[in-house]
């Protein structure tokens, strides 16, 4: 700690202070196209819809706590699922991610902004219009036939349930073009990210130094351009079908129901390594620095996040093992998922050799990072039965699978954006996110989390479907409703004392300094926050860690390499 | 809390009480499904304690504690002997389970079909389920009679699947893991319970406003009873109604109104597809697929508006008048 100060004065020269005169904050907000700005917005927008998704999963659990309820209609609840899984996919988990690539990628290539600072702000307001438009639909998706407000045809919409014939109105074309918006945003993202990576690194900064979480990004990205424009394809196959008189989806007329699920799934499976990387981006940077180590294994990461990326390409029909792909297609589709595990697990098993003989330090961001390693590894093993097609059989589309995703998604990436929120905002707002609040934050979340996933996986053991509004009782299913009913309440409290943190944080959080947490990327070496040329002079990189090489010239890393 | 579930899992008696186990198999395809869990389950929970514990050790080992010196840990970059070793086994780990995992997928999906074996189709329908027997000429809705099957002459149900508008799913936990219903697409499936009983389950694929009420139910009959229950649905019940002036004037009124353009009746000209067959409702323990107990209170409600009873259900109300509905509902409680 000592030595950082002086370390980082080599580094950090501080430019010109004074802003000259210019428009409006809103104007310049509105017409910025500075990564930093551009990434809080992402991320400010992505936390707008999960609190709107939140409470639409809240409605849900209240509804399914007892059996045979009528706290709202089957109509309602289904448009609530719906829109609860296309908004927490598309417009949650994506723009926060990309919220965070943007804001930390260029800092941590000692660069001054995007490769495509105008895409970047273009791919941002074409997602943003996208989610307005999905809610648009609640006011104007009836149509002239007067059926339906918001989509009701799940989050995959399956064919041929989205025809005109079985879903009149316009609900499900607000949802087709919603979606074929965000989509093209995320691909200019994803060209962006990669541009940036590839060529707007510092002096120094060759690949294999670059920091693990822009490499996690590329992979993602690059994971982007390969599968967004199947689902592209599928959404305008689909309009055309619905406007245009055509075929595809048409199953009256010739069509094919399991085309649109290859079409979604090589899209859907993907996606979910497309939202787990930059996540685990995250841990590769949290975890070191709090067990005051470098990351265990750097080119083995790398070469697993790749292989990650390569072979959960040729996953997706594991969604599909009931539709009668027969025995060979099944058989080739277990070997591809189960592979996946081994890349995986790699990562799993590094993350642990880098805090074995460490000094780890229980801040909140680390406390996250460490809810997200025992839930990931849950989640992974979870995904292990669900990969052995027989099994499977009888766990698809039961709430085992809804259990499951959800410890990827909440347990896994929402804890690891927790830690990243925790951790980069002091960068992002020059303040420390109050420790208090955070402690309670990640505690009620972890009780939640637990009462809601663990129990949820045993009404899918004991047979219930995903998606139904309610049930018979007798069953055996009450009961473990009931607790995921409370928990989905504990975590939505933790959820709003988080917010608070953040709002209460800004205007009263200890003043952060550009360093706070000791570490050793590129990012901390400038001011929090950083002035909108990020750096006065262009950094040079030195190892993969080039605050450790200026902390430590007795011990650089550079010396190993 | 993780681990609880676990051991409530393997505690069977937490779990007994439910009619749609999937721990409590009761047909061939389901019970080879249960072992090959069983396996997958022990793996996984091995690998849990183990990568697990180490975790729970090395966060509470190596904390920082405040006899610390300000010196940073000793920096480890990687080894290669290692992360060799934890790429190498997990592998294995992965080729035995891949192998135990297609043993079972071959065994279900390309098994002989015997001769004894029962054919059935079975159709989806938003949100309701058609079965025709093809060899036998019975057409039935909703609730699936089978033969019971003795494992050393096997008479196991093949199901023919198709869907005549959306995808569904086909899942009765007890007896076999879930197969889809797509439209212009045929899958097959099989069934062989030896234990005669009823078997529960429903529509696992979402279909629609009322997907949560589109429940299965499979009878599984002795072979006498099952060939009772055949003779039976063979035969027209025409003569019921001789002698029942209220069920003939409700037979003329279903035929007068447009309930025949959706319901067949055999031997009536009512012959409708889109609604279930109603040759011998009264024969069936529930209606509207399943959630509803079939008396006649129970479906002279029905009829009069299954919107009160099945939000969404596409059967509309007819807006019959109270004489009406009781002549229709005497009418069709005679159809056994």
């Amino acid at each position: 700690m000592a030595t950082s100060t002086t370390a980082l004065e080599a580094i950090d020269v501080t430019g010109p202070t004074s802003q000259p005169p210019g428009p409006g904050i809103v104007y310049q907000w509105l017409t910025t196209v500075d990564h930093k700005k551009i990434g809080l917005m992402y991320i400010v927008y992505a936390l707008l819809f999960l609190v709107i998704a939140g409470v639409q999963a809240m409605l849900m659990r209240i509804q399914l706590a007892v059996p045979n309820n009528h706290f709202v209609s089957p109509q309602t609840f289904n448009r609530l699922f719906t829109m609860h899984g296309t908004t927490m996919i598309f417009f949650v988990a994506v723009p926060v991610l990309f919220g965070f690539g943007n804001y930390l990628i260029p800092l941590m290539i000692g660069a001054r902004d995007m490769a495509f600072p105008r895409l970047n702000a273009f791919s941002f307001w074409l997602s943003a219009f996208g989610g307005v438009l999905l809610y648009l639909s609640y006011f104007a998706g009836s149509g002239l036939y007067g059926a339906g407000s918001a989509p009701d045809v799940g989050w995959f919409a399956y064919a041929p349930l989205t025809s005109k014939v079985f879903s009149p109105g316009h609900s499900t074309d607000y949802w087709t073009l919603a979606v074929l918006l965000s989509g093209i945003g995320t691909t200019g993202t994803a060209v962006n990210i990669v541009a940036t990576a590839l060529c707007m690194r510092c002096k120094g900064m060759t690949l294999n130094r670059m920091p693990l979480l822009v490499w996690l990004y590329t992979v993602a990205s690059c994971m982007v351009f390969v599968v967004v424009s199947p689902l592209s394809a599928a959404q305008i196959m689909l309009c055309l079908d619905r406007y245009l008189g055509s075929h595809f989806f048409d199953t009256q007329a010739g069509g094919s129901a399991v085309l649109w699920m290859h079409f979604f799934w090589i899209f859907g499976h993907p996606e979910v390594y497309i939202l787990i990387l930059p996540t685990f981006a995250f841990i590769n940077e949290i975890v070191p620095v709090f067990s005051r180590k470098a990351i265990f294994g750097y080119p083995a990461m790398v070469a697993a996040s790749v292989g990650i990326g390569f072979v959960s390409l040729s996953v997706w029909a594991h969604h599909m093992f009931t539709v009668g792909m027969g025995p060979a297609g099944n058989t080739f589709f277990v070997f591809a998922t189960m592979v996946v595990s081994v890349p995986t697990g790699i990562k799993m098993f590094n993350w642990l050799a880098t805090i074995w003989g460490g000094k780890v330090i229980y801040r909140v961001p680390m406390l996250f990072s460490v809810g997200f390693l025992f839930q990931f590894l849950i989640a992974g093993l979870t995904g292990i039965m669900l990969s052995s097609a027989p099994f499977d059989w009888q766990l698809s589309a039961s709430y085992f699978v809804v259990a499951h995703f959800h410890y990827v998604i909440v347990g896994g990436i929402m804890f690891s954006l927790f830690a990243a929120f925790y951790y980069w905002y002091p960068k992002m707002t020059g303040r420390m996110m109050d420790e208090t609040l955070g402690k309670w934050h990640f505690w009620l979340f972890v009780i939640g989390f637990h009462l809601t996933f663990d129990f949820m996986h045993i009404p899918g053991l004991l047979g219930m479907p995903r998606r139904v509004y309610t049930y018979e009782a007798g069953r055996g299913w009450e009961v473990w409703n009931f607790i995921v009913g409370i928990g989905a309440i504990v975590q939505g409290i933790a959820t709003l004392i988080f917010v608070y943190n953040l709002i209460h944080s800004y205007f009263r959080g200890k003043e952060a300094g550009p360093d706070p947490w000791d570490a050793w990327t590129l990012e901390w070496a400038t001011t929090s926050p950083p002035p909108d040329y990020n750096f006065a002079m262009e950094p040079t990189a030195t190892s993969a860690r080039p605050l450790w090489d200026l902390k430590h010239p007795d011990d650089q890393d550079s010396s190993y390499e | 809390m993780v681990l609880g579930c676990f051991a409530l899992l393997s505690c069977p008696s937490a779990l007994a009480s439910s009619p749609t186990n999937i721990f409590d198999p009761a047909a061939t395809p389901a019970r080879s499904i249960f072992s090959l869990s069983m396996l997958v389950l022990s793996v996984t929970l091995a690998i849990f304690l183990i990568v697990g514990g180490l975790l729970v050790y090395a966060l509470i080992r190596f904390r920082q504690r405040p006899s610390d010196t300000e010196h940073e840990p000793a920096q480890i970059y990687g080894s290669n002997q290692i992360e060799l070793s934890w790429t190498v086994i997990p592998i294995l780990i992965v080729v035995m389970l891949f192998l135990s995992t297609t043993r079972v997928i071959w065994e279900t999906e390309a098994a002989n079909k015997p001769v004894g074996a029962l054919d059935v189709i079975a159709i989806g329908h938003q949100f309701w389920w058609e079965y025709r027997y093809p060899k036998l000429g019975i057409v039935t809705a909703n609730e699936l009679h089978i033969p019971t099957s003795d494992p050393r002459d096997p008479t196991p149900t093949y199901l023919e699947m198709s869907s005549a508008d959306v995808a569904h799913s086909f899942w009765i936990p007890r007896l076999a893991g879930k197969t889809d219903l797509i439209p212009n697409r045929t899958n097959t499936m099989w069934i062989d319970p030896p234990e005669a009983g009823l078997y529960l389950g429903q529509c696992v694929q979402y279909c629609g406003t009322q997907h949560a009420k589109m429940l299965l139910r499979v009878y599984a009959d002795s072979p006498a009873e099952f060939a009772a229950w055949t003779r039976k649905q063979q035969q027209i019940p025409d003569d019921n109604i001789v002698g029942n002036p209220l069920a003939q004037e409700g037979k003329a009124t279903f035929l007068r109104t447009a309930c025949m353009s959706c319901h067949t009746v055999a031997g009536t000209s009512a012959t409708g597809r889109f609604g279930p067959d109603l040759t011998h409702l009264a024969s069936r323990e529930t209606i509207a697929s399943g959630p509803i107990e079939n008396t006649p209170g129970n479906l002279r409600r029905w009829i009069e508006d299954p919107e009160s009873m099945k939000p969404g259900s596409l059967m509309p109300a007819m807006h019959l008048n109270d004489r009406d509905l009781d002549a229709i509902t005497a009418y069709l409680t005679t159809l056994h």
